[in-house]
């Protein structure tokens, strides 16, 4: 039994922890677990898409980002380089943990931490929800918002490529 | 192209059980913590406001959808802009739910960085923002 656990791969360790807890709550709360379940099912459904959608994107990546490429068009150009990480994170949908594997790869293909980062920070500035959000503040407040976001996330990715050099 | 899409496939199956733990955690935090709870724990201080709503945004999890009806309603409730500010950012920025899927797939020094950056940050966004919009309006 001890050999066979030592078998299972770390990565599948916190899924296996959250499917016990699951368990463990069915048995002791049945209304948070059919809430959480239910929840669970809902996410499942909204991301199977965007599943698709990154799996099509890591794909064209494998097959068109190559190290080469990714060199020339994120590491020679200063500006230009922020700017497509930028519009990249604005543009980007879906669950964030959806992206981890495509920038993981992009990583190994040479694209900064920092970068990554900058990406990361941008995801956050979400344009089908701007109307909500003026909806909700108003329009010279989200303007403000979304542009000190942007300029903060180049500032986070410069941070982030420092101290992992000097980490290194 | 067949190896870019072999590549593909075997790069989302080893991130498929941390993404499925990660929603499994965002489920059941999502039963537990009731909406009310928000709107309970800011009372006007504001420095201390803010930072109270970056820590709640960072271990807060869900669509921006809910962070802004979120903040809308602890605007409309007399919590400050500043607080309400930080707790939009962090809710889209700081991911501590995340965190196990993110220092698995990028890294374990670059997820606690790019975090702890981020929630420091939300608190200047939100400090930056909130000066422009007191100058503007």
């Amino acid at each position: 039994m001890k050999v066979k656990i030592k078998n299972i791969p770390k990565v599948w360790y916190f899924f296996i922890f959250m499917i016990l807890v699951y368990i463990s709550i069915s048995i002791f709360n049945r209304d948070i677990f059919s809430t959480s379940f239910e929840f669970f099912i809902q996410i499942i459904y909204k991301i199977i898409p965007i599943f698709i959608l990154v799996f099509i994107l890591m794909t064209i990546s494998n097959y068109f980002i190559t190290p080469k490429f990714v060199l020339k068009h994120l590491k020679e150009k200063g500006i230009k380089k922020w700017i497509f990480v930028i519009i990249g994170g604005v543009l980007s949908s879906g669950p964030i943990y959806m992206w981890y594997p495509l920038l993981a790869d992009l990583h190994k293909k040479g694209l900064k931490y920092g970068l990554i980062a900058c990406f990361l920070y941008n995801r956050a500035i979400k344009i089908p929800l701007l109307p909500l959000a003026i909806v909700y503040f108003n329009w010279q407040y989200i303007l403000v918002l979304t542009i000190v976001m942007i300029l903060t996330s180049v500032l986070q990715g410069i941070m982030l490529n420092k101290i992992m050099e000097v980490k290194k | 192209m067949k190896q870019s899409i072999t590549k593909a496939a075997k790069g989302l199956w080893n991130s498929f059980p941390m993404i499925f733990g990660t929603i499994l955690l965002i489920s059941l935090i999502s039963a537990i913590i009731p909406k009310t709870f928000y709107t309970t724990i800011f009372n006007g201080r504001i420095f201390l406001d803010s930072l109270i709503g970056s820590t709640i945004g960072s271990i807060s999890a869900g669509h921006p959808m809910t962070s802004y009806i979120f903040g809308g309603e602890m605007l409309s409730q007399g919590v400050s802009l500043l607080a309400v500010t930080a707790f939009l950012v962090s809710w889209v920025t700081v991911g501590l739910i995340q965190l196990p899927a993110e220092s698995a797939i990028l890294g374990k020094k670059f997820a606690i960085l790019r975090n702890v950056t981020a929630f420091i940050l939300s608190i200047v966004v939100a400090i930056i923002t909130t000066l422009i919009v007191g100058l503007l309006i």
